[in-house]
């Protein structure tokens, strides 16, 4: 409560202001809204897996095309992207599987969760980085 | 009674359930691809479309089509009765989602048809 009243002597049963905005979003909440972002962004990104996919398998030149764009540091860099996007929900996802079987549903192992992914999350994330360049 | 028509299977349980399901075939898909990219560095044409061509993998595609489809639109569903609370913004939102969904399904049966 970091504005108490200085008027208390008015009315001492006024509605007490909390501070809502003050409060920090708790890992496991960080954890979940990125899992949210990560999923909105993959809707986009599916759309270039899409028109890798249908482009690589049409012909040879649509194969050669898709790995020569590939070599652009720009394109590179998005592969990324996606790449990173899909590794954290996919690894926030097992999570989610997780605690739909009960597990991490505690105060103490909820956040030792949310670290977790987030911990595994950017080893992968780096090794992906890793493979790419 | 009160039921969202939007929702994919208007029941919030077969939702959670298709949620869930098309998640694991997503992400053994996901994963093989990973594998298989990792494991043939220097992919050829050949190799690619022989891939694609064969009746098991081309199955487990469509099934991940079909997995992609249902992922995104209970994702995004959720997500917009979430936050978009006016139903017009919400409507017009969903509307761009399902166009795009169902782009990308068809862009995807396209894509291992013919191989």
């Amino acid at each position: 409560m970091h504005k108490k009243k200085e008027i208390t002597a008015v009315k001492n049963n006024r509605p007490v202001d909390n501070g809502l905005a003050t409060f920090r979003m708790p890992i496991a909440a960080i954890a979940s809204i990125t899992h949210r972002i990560t999923g909105v962004a993959l809707l986009v990104a599916v759309g270039f897996l899409m028109w890798a996919l249908s482009t690589s398998l049409e012909s040879q030149a649509g194969f050669d095309q898709v790995q020569n764009v590939l070599t652009h540091w720009f394109a590179k860099f998005i592969a990324w992207g996606i790449a990173s996007f899909i590794v954290y929900h996919f690894i926030a996802g097992i999570k989610h599987l997780l605690m739909d079987a009960g597990y991490f549903e505690t105060k103490e192992t909820g956040p030792l969760a949310a670290k977790g992914v987030f911990a595994l999350s950017a080893v992968g994330i780096l090794l992906v980085g890793v493979w790419i360049w | 009674m009160v039921r969202s028509i939007t929702s994919m299977s208007r029941s919030g349980l077969m939702d959670w359930l298709v949620q869930r399901v098309s998640a694991v075939v997503l992400a053994s898909y996901a994963l093989f691809m990973f594998g298989y990219l990792l494991f043939n560095a220097d992919l050829t044409y050949e190799q690619w479309s022989g891939l694609f061509s064969g009746l098991v993998f081309k199955i487990y595609t469509l099934a991940m089509l079909l997995a992609l489809a249902g992922h995104i639109w209970v994702g995004m569903w959720t997500i917009a009765t979430d936050y978009l609370k006016p139903t017009g913004i919400r409507f017009v939102f969903l509307s761009v989602i399902a166009l795009a969904n169902f782009s990308y399904f068809v862009i995807g049966v396209t894509a291992v048809w013919g191989v």
